[in-house]
């Protein structure tokens, strides 16, 4: 049981309206490891993390959740494996209307009957870890951009969940609370014996932190392994994504008609 | 060929009636979640109170104000017409009646729409954009239970309050313009309004009224801010349509209840 990975991915094809957006993905969360899930803005790595929560159901493949099959639950159960995922969004997406203190404390209330001073307990603890218990009486729109997404990070692991997906966590922080949110992840992620995964841009801190990286292209995973033999690899994807070369086999542009070709057409119209 | 044109004219207009059913069938389905999943604004009532303060409360300095001036215009124009037939001191009833069957419930009702409606919808369509709802499903609390369903109900509960409100404050600028300004008989104004105005025929239709546009009003705001496109256009646009669905609803079932109601009268 405990050897069986707690996210798997099998031949996951997803499509948005008709254009598609995954193909083919074999993935594997094992249990209290950080993975990594990397690539180029646009190529579904937020859309990866919304199947495995279940908030999109794959066109076609199958998504395994502890031993659960996403596709298949209906809502109460999905809703029962919802309460062990913390989930960072890409943007924060605090609650407007209640203040940092009441946002982590958002789901002791509702899944829990924990006493007041309890959850005032929790709250703390949540906040001291990402830094910002001076911050409880804050509203959302008093706080910074990397400041929110710290309390984001707080509000996610409020229940201690048995998983944790982070979408960017790192996007727009200071080097500073990059390094100790990096670490952060990494100590709950052994302290608690959750798994997690972590979707982001930014290669030499992630690297430092995880233990297997995925990169995916356009929807498919072009590239995987440790860290360390992503280091050190000769795979020209990950060569270039590790450099940030503009040049090389992953195209940094949406696919669109040559700009040369594109430019003689519009010339020739305008004529 | 003027035949293709018309039969695109026709496909064209075919498709947008089919997509209007198609949106009201998902509205209707919409409703019925909202009902359903209601338990929690029910039990967990401080959810639904303080949905009320926002919707209702923030809304009573616009009712009252126009109550007020709804009021002393009906006894302007009501003392006005009266007297020309010698029964200015019917003007009690005149005042009473418009409001408590019609005015007070309508005209509520409209700035209901646009003072709270407006809200509810921009509320809802900003939490979606800005992904607070798909935050609060990842969370497994349901979005319907815990954000749509305390706003429906605060808005079923305000409108009759409100309307019941804005009458009172008509009829009050009524007196203050008939009584106080013209010098209409006090007694009579009062009297006369006591003896015909029916409990059950014309303050209960009222309520009945208000509570039913109170209803179409939370209903049209939730689902618009819900089902709205995530965006910022998205979020105008669906505030905007809220406005104008529910004000042309209100009337719409004011005529349709009013048939219904004073038929026989
Ligand atoms: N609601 C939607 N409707 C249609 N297409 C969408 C929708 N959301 C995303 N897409 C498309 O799906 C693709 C993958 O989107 P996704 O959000 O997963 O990218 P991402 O890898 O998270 O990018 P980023 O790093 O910029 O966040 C994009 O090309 C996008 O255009
Ligand atoms: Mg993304």
């Amino acid at each position: 049981m405990s050897s069986e990975p707690l996210v798997k991915l099998t031949d996951v094809n997803f499509t948005y309206d008709r254009r598609p957006v995954l193909q083919g993905i074999n993935m594997e969360i094992p249990r209290g490891k950080v993975v990594a899930i990397m690539g180029l803005s646009g190529c579904g790595k937020t859309t990866t993390l919304r199947l495995i929560g279940g908030q999109l159901k794959a066109t076609s493949g199958e998504v395994k959740v502890n031993g659960q099959v996403v596709n298949d639950l209906d809502n109460d159960g999905l809703y029962a494996l919802r309460r062990r995922m913390g989930m960072l969004f890409q943007f924060g997406a605090l609650f407007t209307d209640m203040s940092v203190y009441d946002n982590v404390a958002f789901q002791m209330r509702e899944h829990t009957d924990l006493p007041n001073e309890l959850i005032h307990d929790l709250v703390m603890m949540k906040l001291h870890a990402v830094g910002l218990r001076g911050a409880q009486k804050l509203m959302p729109s008093e706080l910074s951009g990397g400041m929110a997404r710290r309390v984001a990070l707080a509000r996610a692991i409020a229940l201690d969940p048995l998983l944790i997906l982070y979408d960017e966590p790192f996007a727009g922080l200071d080097p500073i609370s990059l390094s100790v949110v990096g670490k952060l992840i990494r100590t709950l992620n052994d302290a608690l014996g959750i798994s997690s995964v972590v979707v982001t841009h930014d290669i030499q801190e992630s690297l430092k932190i995880v233990d297997y990286v995925y990169f995916v292209s356009e929807g498919k995973i072009v590239a995987q392994g440790t860290a360390d033999e992503i280091k050190d690899s000769a795979e020209p994807y990950v060569h270039q994504f590790i450099w940030g070369e503009a040049d090389g086999p992953v195209s940094f542009h949406y696919p669109a008609r040559s700009f040369g070709e594109q430019i003689y057409k519009e010339a020739a119209r305008a004529r | 060929m003027p035949a293709n044109g018309l039969t695109r004219a026709l496909q064209g207009l075919g498709r947008r009636v089919t997509d209007r059913i198609w949106r009201l069938g998902f509205a209707a389905r919409f409703l019925m979640a909202t009902v359903m999943y209601s338990g929690t604004a029910l039990r967990r009532f401080n959810l639904t109170i303080r949905e009320i303060y926002f919707t209702g409360v923030l809304s009573l300095i616009i009712i009252l104000v126009s109550g007020l001036f709804v009021g002393m215009v009906l006894g302007l124009q009501g003392y006005d017409t009266l007297q020309r037939y010698g029964s200015s001191e019917a003007l009690g009833i005149l005042v009473a009646l418009s409001l408590v069957r019609e005015l007070g419930p309508v005209v509520a009702a409209l700035l209901f729409a646009s003072r709270a409606g407006s809200a509810i919808t921009a509320e809802i369509g900003l939490m979606k954009a800005t992904e607070q709802l798909s935050a609060m499903e990842m969370m497994a609390v349901d979005p319907i239970a815990r954000v749509v369903a305390p706003r429906f109900w605060a808005g079923v509960i305000s409108m009759p309050l409100l309307a019941m409100l804005f009458s009172a404050m008509g009829i009050f600028g009524g007196y203050l313009v008939g009584v106080q300004l013209i010098g209409v008989d006090e007694g009579s104004f009062w009297s006369q309004m006591q003896a015909s105005v029916d409990f059950r025929e014309d303050i209960m239709n009222g309520v009945i009224k208000s509570f039913v546009f109170g209803a179409i009003i939370s209903w049209i705001a939730v689902f618009e801010g819900y089902d709205c496109e995530p965006t910022a256009e998205g979020v105008s646009g669906a505030t905007t349509r809220t406005v104008v669905t529910s004000s042309l609803a209100i009337l719409a079932a004011d005529f349709i209840l009013t048939a219904l109601m004073f038929r026989g009268a």
